[in-house]
């Protein structure tokens, strides 16, 4: 069954919209416009998606035999490390906020731009910047600190390009800060009348919420940035002990704005998810205001937990307790979000297009990578699957399993009214369900692998371990091709598919009003909320 | 799962079942919501599939009581999950009185432990079964972590202090150890062996090869030749306090507070001895940063603690 809709072919070829209005270079790298802007992003984040995924596959191949199958270790660390601060900070991160945060964030409040267009682009540059700053680092000859950059390793005793790596994520945190302000600032003032706050679409309200950690947060990383760089270079004693510092409290400032940038790439992705299940669903959202509310707890609780990856690092016991507990009290807002969305299944109307397969998907995987997480914030058990393969697993589950899968779903989900066509719809069916058993296949025996002990960051690992390497290694290739499918057919749809209709969906959500694509000034006139979010038909039976 | 892959790592000491149990328990519970969850969206997703177009589903009311349980059950049960985790960490950092010293110095990229007899190892850790092992562990250069799955422990190895780590192994054998904290290009090559004996094997291993020197006499041969005993005497006549029976008890300082005189305080009063100055005395000590590595730290610490208070005013004048 599809809803899928080719009228009104006429409209989108003669119509003046953002995508036909200018043409040419100058226009797309000097535009104001939130919706080119947001394509830009699309472009960049692709590109690097490219970088750390290929990064990815040399990792995986790498790991067939227990004795390293195509480079020396040195180099694997460097594949790792750039596959870490690349996908984090120049995909995951920027991902669904850049792209579909910029393009959603003033259609879904009725707004014709985001509060200050200027900043908006200064963001991109600021993110581009930075983003050659750290391909500077992989081309010079590689970083190999992992993301992590941990001390005195990163600020001592690494001999590769770790100051033009951690310029570049210094920069770029410069890029989610203007973002975030943007947002927070765009939503406060100019929701469209009747917009009120509790109107909001989910998404908007989870937008909030990581502008909040990208203000709060981003600047922690960057005073750590620079004091690794002061330490580097003018030798002050910060984290190394043998200068008088402090290795530990490297990890502390590292871990409060880390932690939270988890939060960055989860929170936007559960915004789609309550988009896509409403949607697909036909159903208001169950629990409006405690999903909403959830997101916020999310964002400030999520501060309150770092040190959870610090168990074994050296704290003190009590430390360790403090904040095991924290830790199980920002899973209750997760948790919330997952039942909330079955519950809004129940008694829909439930159609199965690839925005919604991707977003069943999500759950699927988000709720096993947060089941993990309960092992892991356990202290006795962390203790032993702390920094293995079971880590690694959970936090891909998470943030691939979690962020990608949605951030997948929601492109496709918004696809007609980006591009103004629609997607194949069978290829992207296919590609939804490839992407779900090899992302399996992957990452479920990395969880086995770290129960059993092996250490993450290892290129070199004991024989006993391979049988699960190969399996996971087999399901990468899968995934990879998975990842591969919607990158041709989504740029093939750009030219070649059927035109998209302002609607195709059926959705809510004032976005759906303004024409596919856009005009630059997205509505025609200033669109005047009269109803809750979601309100799709229902009707009123009896209750038994 | 194919035959022949393990699922968990062997266990082989008094923590292993503890960890072990917990684990089966939070795969139990967390495993029961989850299959719950999934089980639920897959009833719905069948039954209530969109059937023609225009369909237009049925409202439902919500429940507070819905959203207060599935706030409130969960939470109950990851306070289990939190207590019985905890109870666990607990134990673990309070090793038993009375274990079996061993001493641990990590550097890129091995590991080198010295036992307090003397005899001295790499890569390789012999210990006796059932008897409470206490590693007190410190690094050379970066943060390493010594890990040893088939115990279910692990703890992050420190340049510039001690972090210590203790088990009691329960099973003869060689069991995996590794560093599992990054530390550079061959981080997946410092990994070495747990060999646990029984203690009759343990001890002839242990006086067995060459050595003779214990890590006391290897410390007051230190003692003598770093010059230490100019100044600290041990009548308490030199311009430095004498360390006969310091280990292990306050020490008063200049600033009027007062340091507990234990592994870290003496190890920085060797590298660095200008930060904490015993009351009374002048800052005049050089620093020996350089002329001692950590594991030579660790012999004078084993000498200095060594250094009881006589009870017998003969055995005064053969202490130095």
């Amino acid at each position: 069954m599809s809803t899928l809709s080719v009228e009104e072919p006429e409209q989108a070829e003669s119509r003046v919209h953002y995508l036909n209005v200018h043409y040419g270079v100058k226009s797309w790298l000097l535009t104001t416009d939130h919706k080119r802007i947001a394509l830009l992003y699309l472009a960049s984040i692709t590109l690097f998606f490219l970088v750390g995924g290929s990064a990815a596959v040399l990792i995986r191949m790498n790991l067939l035999t227990p004795t390293g199958l195509l480079v020396e270790p040195a180099t694997y660390n460097k594949l790792f490390s750039i596959h870490g601060i690349v996908m984090v900070f120049f995909f995951l991160i920027p991902s669904i906020p850049a792209v579909l945060g910029n393009f959603l964030v003033p259609l879904m409040i009725g707004a014709r731009d985001l509060a200050f267009p200027k900043l908006n682009l200064l963001s991109w540059y600021v993110y581009i910047v930075g983003g050659l700053f750290t391909l500077y680092a992989v081309i010079a000859g590689g970083v190999d600190t992992g993301w992590t950059f941990y001390a005195p390793y990163s600020s001592t005793y690494s001999n590769t390009h770790v100051m033009a790596a951690a310029l570049g994520v210094f920069i770029t945190g410069f890029s989610s800060i203007l973002t975030g302000l943007n947002f927070i600032v765009t939503i406060h003032k100019m929701r469209a009348p009747g917009m009120t706050w509790f109107r909001l679409p989910l998404f908007i309200w989870a937008m909030y919420a990581t502008s909040v950690i990208f203000i709060l947060g981003t600047p922690v990383i960057g005073i750590t940035i620079l004091l690794i760089a002061l330490e580097r270079a003018a030798h002050l004693g910060i984290f190394n002990p043998a200068l008088g510092g402090d290795p530990l409290l490297f990890q502390h400032l590292f871990w409060f704005y880390s932690h939270p940038a988890v939060y960055i790439m989860i929170l936007p992705a559960m915004g789609v998810e309550s988009e896509l299940i409403t949607c697909f669903s036909k159903k208001r959202i169950f629990g409006y205001s405690f999903v909403a509310m959830s997101s916020l707890a999310i964002a400030l609780l999520g501060f309150l937990v770092w040190a959870h990856h610090m168990f074994v690092a050296g704290v003190s016991m009590y430390a360790g307790m403090v904040f095991s507990i924290l830790s199980y009290l920002v899973a209750v807002p997760s948790s919330v979000k997952v039942f909330n969305w079955t519950a809004t299944l129940y008694k829909g109307s439930i159609s199965y297009e690839a925005p919604m397969l991707y977003g069943m998907g999500f759950i699927g995987l988000f709720s096993m990578g947060g089941v993990t997480g309960m092992f892991l914030a356990s202290l006795g058990m962390d203790v032993h699957v702390h920094d293995t393969y079971f880590v690694i697993a959970h936090f891909h589950y998470i943030m691939v399993g979690g962020a990608v899968m949605a951030y997948l779903g929601g492109i496709h989900f918004w696809w007609p009214k980006i591009s103004g066509r629609m997607y194949p719809e069978g290829w992207a069916r296919f590609s939804a369900l490839i992407i779900f058993l090899g992302f399996n296949l992957t990452f479920f025996p990395q969880y086995i692998l770290g129960y059993l002990g092996m250490p993450r960051r290892y290129p070199v690992y004991p024989p006993e371990f391979q049988v699960l390497n190969v399996m996971s290694t087999a399901g990468a290739s899968i995934l990879g091709v998975g990842y591969l499918i919607p990158l041709i057919y989504l740029i093939w749809s750009m030219r070649y598919g059927p035109v998209a209709s302002s609607n195709p969906w059926g959705a809510k959500g004032l976005e759906w009003q303004a024409p596919s694509p856009p005009p630059t000034d997205n509505f025609e006139e200033t669109p005047v909320v009269t109803a809750q979010a979601y309100d799709y038909p229902s009707r009123e039976v009896e209750v038994a | 799962m194919p035959p022949g892959i393990p699922l968990a790592p062997p266990q082989a000491s008094t923590f292993a079942p503890g960890v072990d149990h917990l684990f089966l328990f939070l795969l139990g519970v967390t495993g029961s919501v989850a299959i719950l969850v999934f089980v639920l969206i897959f009833i719905f997703a069948v039954k209530y599939r969109r059937r023609s177009p225009d369909e237009v589903p049925p409202r439902v009311h919500e429940t507070m009581f819905l959203e207060v349980a599935w706030i409130g059950i969960p939470f109950l049960l990851m306070l289990v999950m939190f207590g019985w985790g905890a109870e666990i960490y607990y134990e673990e950092f309070h090793p038993p009185p009375g274990s079996l010293e061993i001493f641990v110095v990590g550097k890129q990229w091995m590991w080198k432990l010295q036992h307090p007899e003397g005899k001295r190892e790499i890569d390789e850790l012999h210990v006796p079964v059932g008897r409470p092992v206490k590693l007190t562990m410190t690094s050379e250069d970066v943060i390493h972590d010594f890990f040893i799955p088939a115990f279910r422990i692990k703890k992050d190895v420190l340049p510039g202090r001690y972090s210590s780590l203790w088990f009691e192994a329960t099973k003869t054998g060689t069991y995996h150890f590794f560093c599992s904290q990054y530390c550079g290009t061959n981080h997946s090559e410092m990994k070495g062996w747990v060999v646990v004996m029984n203690p009759a094997e343990y001890q002839q291993w242990l006086s067995g090869g060459a050595g003779g020197e214990t890590m006391e006499q290897a410390g007051a041969r230190l003692f003598q030749k770093l010059a230490c005993t100019n100044c600290h005497r041990s009548d308490n006549s030199g311009r430095a306090p004498t360390l006969v029976g310091v280990y292990g008890r306050p020490v008063k300082l200049v600033d009027g507070s007062t340091v507990m005189a234990d592994d870290a305080y003496i190890r920085e009063s060797i590298l660095r001895p200008a930060a904490r100055v015993a009351a009374g005395y002048q800052p005049i000590m050089p620093t020996f940063q350089g002329q001692v590595n950590e594991e030579s730290i660790l012999q004078l610490i084993a000498y200095i603690k060594s250094l009881k208070i006589p009870e017998s005013p003969e055995r005064m004048k053969a202490a130095p």
